[in-house]
């Protein structure tokens, strides 16, 4: 084989291939929704022949001749030798699926090729007019049970010449299944005098039998490289019995003209996008690194700038003030790496729409707005789902079918509006409908099965909104009989936690509802409450504190099990003491002494026992990992001032282990 | 021909340093720096020999007291107490000596191995055992202080000792 090693560009390949399934989605969508454009069904075909050509050249077989009978029915398109259609739009977003669940195995190195592919490429291949309707005929069997192949391989003469072997291809169709040699034979090409006999030209034929279930896309594979260099035939060996025959086109149901005045922004950002960020993330950190490392130095200084003597002031302040202004522009543009925008989320939705509208036979118009706004990639891979899961509901829950729609006096499209913006040191993400809103009847009923409200007790809106982000609150039976939105909403919120984020819901009946998710700009950097306990430091994430109280020693109760609850607001709140919990010497013991932190996870609160509040100040977080490994209750780690380590608090971590104490 | 090569085969250069009146080598070339003692920042739910974390440049880094680690006392830690900063697979973490003498050159040849000593050091830490200027020097294996295995051993128990906390 070659002595360059192509495994080492197979990322690269993996990446710019799912970039150009990205662009062929977004321009499929854009062409569905009605875009005229040609530049569309060339960007398209160019994004599938650059996956083709790719595929082929590292040896991804499979996915290359998926991609090429794609590529064929795109260059009809492409000539106008074929119109588009809803049909042809389809099937062509399912090829995109398919080839892209392809890559995916690809890169896992799992085998490629599977039922549903086959039955696509088949498919595929059908719908592909003229020249290559032969070998539709022989692949519209492939579907069936096939028993095996017969092979018909005759060498041209200079096939040795090209560098081909014979005996190295029926090796690898061993692999694949029995094989049997039917009959060799000497072609005609073959001189009559064995004197004029060359070597190095090759003369024979083969038929050959492959047994056994394979893929017809597995024996292509072994032929690939024989392009013009033999005559090939592969007919299938199939059962009697086999052969259904395989839908023309896609029977999906195409909705009429609603959907053509729908904007989906252009298919130039989608193209151009994605592919600003390829630097190494450890190249990222190392600068971050060094943007904490100048964070220090300045609250170093500020330190010693509150102590100075009075006559050096003036001059250490002015340096002050500029370090500081390098420091805030270091660590902008070194946070600007990270922030990518947006839109790479928002892409995913006009499909996601699109499939749903079909599925539950609603219109929706999908609106974006601030696709551009920028977000740390860290947040950004992480919001993907919940924001999914909101849209998803919002079109199953919340929008109405059109003819309930229409019964309501509303326009039959329903509109979905995603909208990002900045608001503070916070990215703000909205989804609203215009929808049926929150079924608050449905959901109390709910509630009061389920034991989380009392019959009969009045709720506010903001309450009733409240209960659908309640753990467990949804069932799989309430997803089809309840019209307001639990499915899973307190998984939402706790990845949205995790985020250091919050999310909340507006809802008008008959209206809509908008949900609303608030995010910190980058997870590298938080707002903490530093603590004290004994001699350590301890933060407190301040997004996760309720309150911060001292009690009076008659207000604790002991229970069983020597575990300590307090009364805070209508409930009985357990008492962490995080001396106890993190084994710290020297701290207050004495609750009357030392301050309880009310803090909330999921819902649940506890409180923290610490012996003094130290400040709020912003924490550069460090991973306790990168050297070390993960501690339990703790989520990381950061500097202060002083150069010391102070551990954070893990809010979850400490809130299960309070859960836990209260279990025992 | 094989005694050509091993006497061919370039020294050991190893840093020395004294713990409990005994001599100890690491190779040189996993050391990263020498520095002395600084107050760390005590991790919860670590075994007492990991004294705990502190600010290396912006690095969060381990530090390790071999006295503990070999289950011996340690009496104070002060200025003179030394601890090497050593880097294995990336991973820095810092080791607390009595204190440190010599960089020498151990020719890999003379290298003897440690016999059972069913002593303090448990000799799964040691490469081997080498004589220099008359004196033995325990060749420490540095990447073994910090296995994996512990560490998942660790990760095991500690639900465990969490339990007996919550409880107590």
């Amino acid at each position: 084989m070659s002595a360059v090693d192509l495994t080492q560009f197979h990322k690269t390949f993996f990446e710019e291939s799912r970039e150009g399934l990205d662009a062929m989605e977004a321009a499929l969508l854009a062409l569905d929704s009605g875009s005229t454009d040609h530049e569309l069904v060339h960007t398209i075909f160019r994004a599938a022949h650059s996956i083709k050509g790719g595929a082929a050249t590292f040896g991804f077989a499979d996915v290359a001749a998926f991609t090429h009978v794609a590529e064929s029915l795109l260059e009809e398109v492409r000539s106008e030798r074929r119109a588009v259609d809803s049909g042809l739009i389809e099937v062509l977003l399912r090829s995109v699926d398919c080839m892209r669940a392809m890559l995916e195995r690809s890169s896992l190195g799992q085998p490629v090729a599977d039922a549903e592919s086959e039955a696509l490429r088949v498919e595929l291949v059908q719908l592909v007019s003229g020249e290559i309707a032969a070998p539709a005929v022989a692949a519209a069997s492939l579907v069936a049970p096939v028993s095996g192949w017969n092979i018909a391989f005759t060498a041209l003469p200079h096939l040795l010449q090209t560098g081909n072997d014979p005996l190295r291809l029926f090796r690898e169709l061993q692999q694949l299944g029995r094989l049997e040699v039917v009959r060799a034979f000497i072609t005609d090409s073959a001189p009559a005098q064995l004197a004029e006999l060359d070597p190095s030209q090759c003369h024979l034929g083969w038929e050959l039998h492959l047994h056994g279930a394979v893929a017809r896309g597995d024996v292509d594979a072994v032929f690939d490289w024989l392009d013009g260099d033999c005559e090939l035939t592969i007919a299938p060996m199939v059962e009697p019995a086999a052969a259904d025959a395989v839908p023309l086109t896609s029977d999906a149901p195409v909705p009429p003209a609603a959907s053509a005045s729908r904007p989906i922004r252009e298919t130039a950002t989608a193209s151009s996008e994605g592919s600003s960020i390829r630097v190494g993330i450890d190249k990222v950190d190392a600068l971050i690194n060094m943007m904490g490392e100048l964070v220090i130095t300045q609250s170093m200084l500020s330190d010693i700038g509150e102590k100075f003597e009075l006559s050096q002031l003036g001059r250490l302040r002015d340096g002050l003030v500029q370090l500081e202004r390098a420091t805030r522009e270091l660590q902008e543009s070194v946070m600007r790496i990270r922030m990518l925008p947006i839109a790479s989320v928002f892409n995913r939705f006009p499909r996601l729409v699109h499939d749903l509208e079909r599925k539950l036979d609603k219109r929706v118009r999908l609106e974006l707005h601030g696709e551009h706004t920028e977000l740390d990639k860290t947040v950004l891979e992480k919001i993907g789902d919940p924001l999914v899961h909101l849209v998803r509901n919002a079109i199953d829950h919340g929008l109405e079918s059109p003819a309930q729609r229409k019964a309501a006096g509303k326009p039959e499209t329903g509109t979905l509006k995603l909208n990002a913006y900045h608001e503070g040191g916070n990215i703000v993400v909205q989804i609203s409908d215009d929808g049926a809103g929150l079924n608050h009847a449905a959901i109390v009923a709910k509630a009061q099965q389920r034991g989380l409200v009392a019959a009969g007790q009045e709720l506010s809106d903001a309450e009733v909104a409240e209960l659908i982000f309640q753990p467990g609150f949804s069932t799989a039976a309430q997803a089809t009989d309840l019209s307001g939105r639990g499915v899973g909403m307190d998984v939402v919120r706790r990845n949205v936690r995790d985020l250091g984020g919050s999310v909340g819901v507006r809802s008008a009946s008959g209206k809509g509802s908008t949900f609303t998710i608030t995010l910190p700009l980058t997870l590298a950097i938080i707002d903490g409450l530093v603590t004290a306990v004994g001699h350590e430091r301890y933060i407190v994430p301040l997004t996760s504190i309720v309150e911060s109280l001292r009690l009076r020693a008659d207000a604790v109760r002991k229970i069983a099990g020597g575990g300590e609850v307090f009364h805070f607001r209508d409930e009985y709140l357990p008492i962490m003491r995080l001396h106890r919990a993190f084994a710290c010497s020297d701290a207050v013991t004495d609750i009357e002494r030392g301050i309880v932190v009310v803090i909330e996870e999921d819902g649940r609160r506890v409180g923290l026992l610490v012996d003094d509040l130290l400040g709020q100040q912003q924490a550069v977080v460090k991973s306790l990992e990168a050297h070390y490994r993960r501690v339990q209750g703790i989520s990381g780690a950061t500097i202060l001032s002083d150069g010391s380590v102070a551990l954070i608090v893990d809010v979850g971590g400490v809130v299960r282990l309070g859960q836990h104490r209260k279990a025992a | 021909m094989y005694e050509d090569k091993r006497a061919a085969a370039p020294p050991l250069q190893q840093l020395t340093f004294s713990l409990a009146d005994e001599e100890y080598g690491v190779d040189i070339l996993v050391v990263r720096e020498i520095r002395s003692w600084s107050r760390v920042t005590r991790i919860p739910q670590t075994p007492d020999y990991v004294l705990g974390v502190l600010n290396l440049r912006g690095a969060i880094v381990p530090i390790m007291d071999l006295r503990l680690r070999f289950g011996l006392q340690r009496e104070s830690y002060g200025d003179d107490t030394v601890v090497i900063i050593v880097a294995i697979a990336e991973r820095l973490f810092g080791i607390v000596v009595d204190a440190v003498s010599d960089v020498v050159d151990i020719d890999p040849a003379a290298i003897k191995p440690v016999p059972d000593m069913g002593a303090v050091v448990d000799t799964r830490y040691l490469k081997g055992l080498a004589t220099h200027v008359e004196r033995m020097v325990m060749l420490l294996d540095v990447e073994k202080l910090m296995r994996p295995e512990d560490v998942e051993t660790l990760d095991a128990a500690l639900p465990a000792v969490q339990d007996v906390e919550v409880a107590a």
